[in-house]
């Protein structure tokens, strides 16, 4: 496979798996601000300023907007089309992978994803945001999940497949953190948060599991009993919720030893040694282990794990094969 | 929840609708995707009754010659199945189809880019679809003629770029040849694979007053269009699946088989199993939508500059398992930009070392190197004398009488008759460097003359010619608009023709002009089995 088609597969597949989690993300929380409409607009800007400052683009926020309430966050995340990580500029980033490699994707794939991107830039996309919002979040995550389908059900399970995978779970694993730490300024920095939780928190902290989509599953296991240590641990140990950080980093793990053909325990690149190492600690780790070591700090070691995996996964296959051939092209030059 | 179409749909409609309010004008125009306002008209106002007044007296041939009508006798003989068949639709069945054609089309990104914006606008290419059908006894003729024609201008590429006969024998005045711009003097003497310089021409066709079929052009280095014509065809197969059934049309879809099979042929000596690729400018040249759908049929890599690799005078493409050989290059950029250290330094579409590479004979491409010259519209005026000297026949199709603003009489004649004619650029493309002297403002004739006198051997003129029309669906009723036909020709180990091509109708009331990008639309073409 070019190098190239891989990295637009891989980031075909990494900005669908992103749009999903911020259509959800925003969802949620818009829906629990409604919740929230006694307790004015302080309590609107505590609780949207976590989540500006989750995706990473604080400082952008603040270039745009003067203060921070339910309407510039959501539009910040949704429509800006300046902000690089708005719903819009993701699902169209995707697009724009995808066109780059429509040989290599099925027609089912790429209608999809085209469709998704037109409905975006289409004035109804506008008009169903403004009066039923949840819908036209609904739509965005729908079409995630039916992209998913698609590629499990339409595309040769082998290497192109395989980097979608691979990207799919990378992104899962660091938007679940990244939700899991939109509350972590409620906990103490280190040790088991033991103050019980206010009705806002409780409410909050379930917003928490439906962002991703993990209520139904967390009730079937521990009840409507909701608290910090059990819903961390749910979203980062849990072996079988599919968005779980453990989850996604034994499916990353295992497509990217896919990629290679190399046996499990072992390692033929850096992403594989990283990734391998990751899932090993993170399996050998108890939520008390993530509390003693602190919570925020725990997830932003892990979350820069992850990048580090991005880093060398991008070196072993798509940076490695023009560097190499560059060289030798050097040597060869000189040598006439 | 229910998925498209019904979804898309929706969507498709809200769009248009919204293109239409001025409050929203600027919706529309900020959006990454234009869509041809004309095109939406056409599928969104309600066709009533049209079908059945195709053929009554509110349908004008208007003097031109119509393809489907003929005074007084009416429907044409090779049309008479089809206007049957089609009446047999209601007018809601017709425009469902419609509908579901244009939005299948936009779902799908059948697109064209529109350079002269930031960042590369795509339309969708607007499709009728009222198919311009060509009975077998004709089409025999017009394969014959252009089979004709390429092997007339491969022998000529390469007499010229060796012994240079033609030239010796006066038959063609050397200055013509020696100062055109695509003439590649690195080339002369160097051997390309099997002696065949165009592998794939487009050459457009056209249709006088009289219904004669002559050729306005050849396009022998990257003609582009057949991926509309494939996309066209399955459109209209779903469409109207019992027609073909019944009429009998030829099928097109071999062509992409027909074309690997070419460049597979022309694979450098040695090579058992020959890897080829597509090499495309990138996502945002005008027909890179073409490029991935040929790659796609043909199951082969579509490759970018900077996927290739030349080492020790091979080519190698960067795949995740390290760097593997290539053979054959179907190539969809110009000469120019082939290759930075060799041609334009500037390029960065084209890969270092690959002239090396194909003049060592390791890569063979499609088309060779140096075709561009056969393009050349003062080489167009030439292609009777070529065909003459080296097939000894008379050609099978006429050009359009051509004057040559280099030859003093010719020039004299133009220059007297600007307004009447059609002046063209020699190495334009794409309706681009044309005065329509008819229709011309007075400013824009003087500004002409300037030019070709300022540089007579860059110009050709021609008189105007009125192309035929077909009947085509325009704003809810029918009306003839005019037409051409570029069919497509590989030339690998024998030639082959695809039965049909690329019909394009000036959608413009009254416009001659076809191209896509200056408001062209296009037609599913049909070549009958038999003549009716």
């Amino acid at each position: 496979m070019l190098s190239r088609v891989a990295n637009s597969l891989y980031w075909m597949s990494r900005y669908i798996e992103r749009a999903e989690n911020l259509a959800r993300i925003m969802d949620v929380n818009m829906q629990l601000m409604l919740d929230f409409r006694e307790a004015g607009s302080n309590r609107s800007d505590a609780h949207w300023l976590p989540i500006i400052q989750a995706t990473g683009d604080e400082t952008l926020f603040g270039e745009f907007y003067g203060e921070v309430n339910s309407y510039t966050a959501q539009e910040f995340l949704t429509f800006r089309a300046d902000n690089p990580n708005s719903l819009t500029s993701v699902i169209a980033q995707a697009r724009e992978n995808a066109r780059m490699v429509r040989d290599q994707i099925t027609v089912e794939i790429w209608e999809e994803i085209n469709r998704l991107y037109l409905f975006l830039r289409s004035s109804r996309a506008r008009e169903m945001w403004d009066s039923n919002a949840p819908e036209f979040y609904q739509e965005i995550k729908l079409g995630s999940l039916y992209l998913q389908g698609l590629s499990d059900a339409t595309i040769p399970h082998t290497e192109g497949w395989l980097f979608m995978q691979s990207a799919k779970y990378l992104e899962r694993a660091d938007k679940t953190t990244r939700i899991l730490d939109i509350r972590h300024t409620s906990l103490p920095a280190k040790g088991r948060p033991e103050k019980p939780l206010d009705p806002h928190e409780s409410l909050e902290w379930a917003a928490v599991l439906r962002a991703c989509s993990a209520w139904d599953a967390y009730r079937q296991i521990h009840g409507a009993d909701i608290g910090p240590v059990r819903v961390s641990n749910f979203l980062i140990l849990s072996k079988d919720f599919p968005r779980s950080v453990i989850f996604c980093l034994a499916a990353l793990d295992s497509a990217l030893r896919n990629i290679s053909g190399v046996q499990p325990g072992r390692f033929s690149n850096d992403a594989e040694k990283h990734s391998g190492r990751l899932l090993a600690e993170v399996q050998f780790s108890s939520v008390d282990d993530i509390f003693n070591h602190g919570f925020h700090d725990y997830i932003d070691l892990i979350q820069q794990r992850f990048n580090q995996i991005g880093e060398a996964l991008f070196d072993a296959y798509i940076f490695k094969p023009f560097n190499e051939g560059e060289e030798t092209l050097q040597q060869q030059q000189q040598q006439q | 929840m229910p998925r498209p179409p019904l979804t898309a749909f929706a969507t498709v409609q809200a769009i248009t609708l919204r293109a239409f309010s001025p409050k929203n004008k600027h919706l529309l125009i900020t959006s990454g995707v234009q869509i041809s306002q004309d095109f939406y008209l056409q599928s969104f106002v309600s066709i009533a009754s049209l079908r059945s007044k195709v053929l009554t007296s509110n349908y004008q041939c208007d003097g031109f010659f119509d393809e489907m009508l003929s005074i007084p006798e009416g429907v044409r003989s090779h049309y008479r199945q089809f206007v049957e068949s089609f009446n047999q639709l209601s007018d809601l069945e017709f425009d469902q189809k419609r509908r579901g054609i244009d939005v299948e089309f936009l779902r799908q990104g059948v697109t064209f880019n529109v350079y002269g914006n930031s960042e590369g606008t795509e339309r969708i290419f607007p499709f009728d679809l009222i198919p311009r059908i060509i009975p077998a006894g004709e089409w025999e003729t017009i394969e014959a003629g252009l089979i004709q024609r390429i092997t007339a201008l491969n022998l000529f590429l390469h007499d010229i770029y060796h012994e240079q006969r033609i030239l010796k024998e006066k038959v063609i005045p050397s200055y013509f040849v020696l100062s055109a711009r695509h003439f590649r003097r690195e080339f002369v003497n160097f051997p390309v694979p099997n002696d065949v310089y165009i592998h794939i021409c487009g050459t457009d066709l056209i249709r006088d007053g009289n219904g004669k079929y002559l050729v306005l052009e050849d396009n022998g280095r990257c003609p582009s269009g057949v991926s509309y014509v494939l996309e066209n065809r399955r459109g209209m197969k779903r469409a109207f699946p019992r027609m073909f059934e019944k009429i009998g049309v030829r099928p097109v879809d071999t062509y992409p088989s027909e074309l690997l099979k070419m460049l597979r042929f022309i694979g450098p000596q040695g090579v058992g199993d020959p890897t080829v690729v597509l090499l495309t400018p990138g996502a945002y040249n005008s027909a890179y939508f073409e490029h991935t759908y040929l790659a796609r049929q043909m199951g082969i890599q579509i490759v970018e500059g900077r996927d290739l690799v030349v080492l020790d005078s091979r080519v190698y493409m960067r795949t995740t398992k390290g760097l593997q050989p290539v053979h054959v290059i179907y190539r969809r950029i110009d000469d120019d930009f082939l290759d930075p250290t060799v041609f334009r330094p500037d390029s960065v579409l084209g890969v270092p070392g690959l002239i090396n590479a194909y003049r060592s004979g390791n890569v063979s491409l499609a088309n060779s190197i140096g075709t561009g010259i056969a393009d050349d519209k003062v080489m167009y005026y030439f292609v009777p004398r070529i065909i003459k000297f080296y097939l000894g026949q008379d050609p099978i199709l006429d050009n359009v009488p051509t004057y040559l603003a280099s030859e003093e009489a010719d020039r004299k004649y133009i220059m007297e008759n600007l307004g009447q004619l059609v002046v063209k650029a020699a190495n334009e493309s794409g309706g681009y460097g044309m005065l329509m002297g008819p229709s011309a403002s007075k400013e824009e004739i003087e500004e002409f003359r300037k030019r070709i006198e300022a540089d007579p051997r860059n110009y050709i003129a021609q008189p105007v010619i009125s192309l035929s029309r077909h009947p085509t669906s325009c704003d809810g009723k029918f009306e003839g608009r005019h037409i051409d036909l570029r069919p497509f020709i590989l030339y690998g180990e024998k030639p082959y023709v695809m039965p049909g091509g690329l019909t394009r109708v000036a959608l413009k009331k009254g416009s001659l002009i076809v191209n896509s990008s200056q408001g062209g639309g296009s037609k599913d073409t049909w070549v009958l089995y038999g003549n009716e």
